[in-house]
């Protein structure tokens, strides 16, 4: 306990550095991650066939591998299909939006299938075109059903970074690893960042069942 | 009298289950026609067929003249002169009662909101609801909730209104409130097509009754001539049941 707390004061800015860049990559993947989604779950819901198949496969191929092969394989590919010099950061970044966008297309999809037919139907048949049934009736029934799984994924994303460390990314367990390997402490830099990752998603997670309850309230 | 909708060799088929099997029937102008029969008899799919929101499988739906099935880019129009009151409301949850109203006459017919407002606050005095017009329909009982969605419905000043089981959602109490409204409507010479299980009032107010049974219109006529003197066995068993 002793060597936690000397730890901490001595090191807690590399702690607090590594967590501003776990949330900051979480919170770009989930937002990057949603446009895209959101494009995967027009394609998945159009009626034009081969759309539809492609984006089916896509998101299984995502759902279906695990994350650190994703994002061996787009550290290992990015730089070579598209002739630039990324950053591993940028690799990383650019896989979890992927990965992510996959999981995300599926929530938006929920959230619009979610959405009473009975809606839809009274829509149509006041004769609200397609674009105006969706802006007006549509899209704002389905945020409600979204925001909180959306907001789930972030938490789940502050979570996920930490396989960025791998590559020695500047986020929360690479922190760790730095502290480690100044201190030639395992246990204790362990357990401080396992409390900031703790109390982060616990209280993200309160803040989202809070958002909840309001959203439902109004419904 | 002309006539406003007609089907021709209407089909609609449920995967194997054959739900309309060739209906040919007209609606004329300010007529209010009463479908009745028992469930599954394909009441509720015809009244949908007739503005689209069932796409029939065969047979044309001419509205006013024209063939709505062969002019599907042009369907909202359609839809927008045929307002449609359903069985389980479906008031926009998302709209105060007064933007449920609006909502459509300004997207589509771009009437001016402070128009569309005033038209609106009129519909709902008429229905009693002018309390109502800022909060949200969860606040709303059963009855409330239809009143609403047949005002939406008028607010597109429609030239013809379908009910699809208007009152069978509805708590006993609160079905008197929404008949009272639609037989406003009737004596005010809109023309309805009504589907409905509460037979004194189809009799009370149609100027005809169907009687739809297994996918076909197997009798029709007059209120007093279906209620009094029906021929077909099938609507004497059926009206045996119900009265």
């Amino acid at each position: 306990m002793e060597k936690i707390i000397k730890i901490w004061v001595k090191y807690y800015y590399v702690f607090l550095n590594g967590l501003w860049g776990t949330l900051w990559m979480a919170g770009v993947t989930v937002m990057c991650g949603t446009v895209l989604g959101m494009v995967i779950a027009f394609l998945r819901m159009s009626r034009f066939a081969p759309a539809k198949m492609l984006s089916s496969c896509y998101i299984e191929l995502l759902r279906g591998t695990p994350v650190l092969l994703q994002l061996y394989f787009f550290w290992l590919v990015l730089p070579k299909i598209i002739n630039m010099d990324f950053s591993d950061t940028a690799c990383v970044v650019i896989a979890l939006i992927i990965n992510s966008s996959a999981y995300i297309s599926e929530i938006i999809r929920a959230g619009i299938s979610a959405v009473d037919t009975g809606q839809w139907e009274a829509a149509k048949s006041l004769g609200l075109s397609s674009f105006n049934m969706l802006r007006k009736i549509i899209v704002p029934q389905a945020v409600k059903n979204i925001l909180p799984a959306l907001c789930n994924q972030f938490i789940a994303m502050v979570k996920e970074t930490s396989l960025a460390s791998i590559f020695f990314v500047g986020e929360l367990t690479t922190s760790y690893k730095s502290v480690q390997s100044m201190t030639y402490l395992a246990l204790q830099p362990l357990i401080i960042s396992g409390v900031i990752y703790f109390v982060v998603t616990f209280i993200l997670s309160r803040v989202v069942s809070l958002v909840e309850r309001r959203l439902t309230v109004s419904d | 009298m002309t006539e406003i909708i007609r089907t021709q060799g209407l089909c609609k088929n449920f995967g194997e289950l054959k739900v309309l099997k060739g209906i040919d029937q007209s609606i004329y102008r300010g007529e209010v026609v009463s479908v009745i029969g028992p469930s599954g008899g394909g009441k509720s799919t015809f009244l949908r067929c007739l503005n689209l929101l069932e796409i029939p499988d065969e047979g044309k739906v001419f509205f006013d003249g024209e063939d709505m099935t062969l002019r599907k880019k042009y369907i909202n129009r359609f839809r927008q002169r045929i307002g449609m009151v359903f069985q389980n409301f479906n008031v926009f949850s998302n709209l105060t009662v007064l933007e449920n109203i609006t909502l459509a006459p300004m997207l589509e017919k771009k009437i001016p909101e402070a128009r569309a407002k005033e038209e609106a606050h009129a519909l709902l005095k008429r229905v009693g609801l002018s309390e109502k017009a800022e909060e949200y329909p969860r606040k709303l009982s059963g009855g409330q909730k239809q009143r609403l969605a047949i005002v939406r419905a008028l607010a597109m000043a429609p030239e013809a209104m379908l009910f699809d089981e208007p009152t069978s959602a509805l708590d006993p109490e609160m079905v008197g409130e929404v008949l009272e409204v639609i037989r406003e409507l009737a004596q005010s010479g809109m023309t309805i097509v009504i589907v409905t299980h509460e037979m004194g009032f189809a009799r009370e107010i149609s100027d005809r009754v169907l009687f739809m049974d297994n996918g076909v219109i197997t009798e029709e006529g007059s209120p007093n001539e279906m209620f009094t003197y029906p021929r077909d066995p099938r609507t004497i068993e059926f009206l045996s049941k119900v009265l």
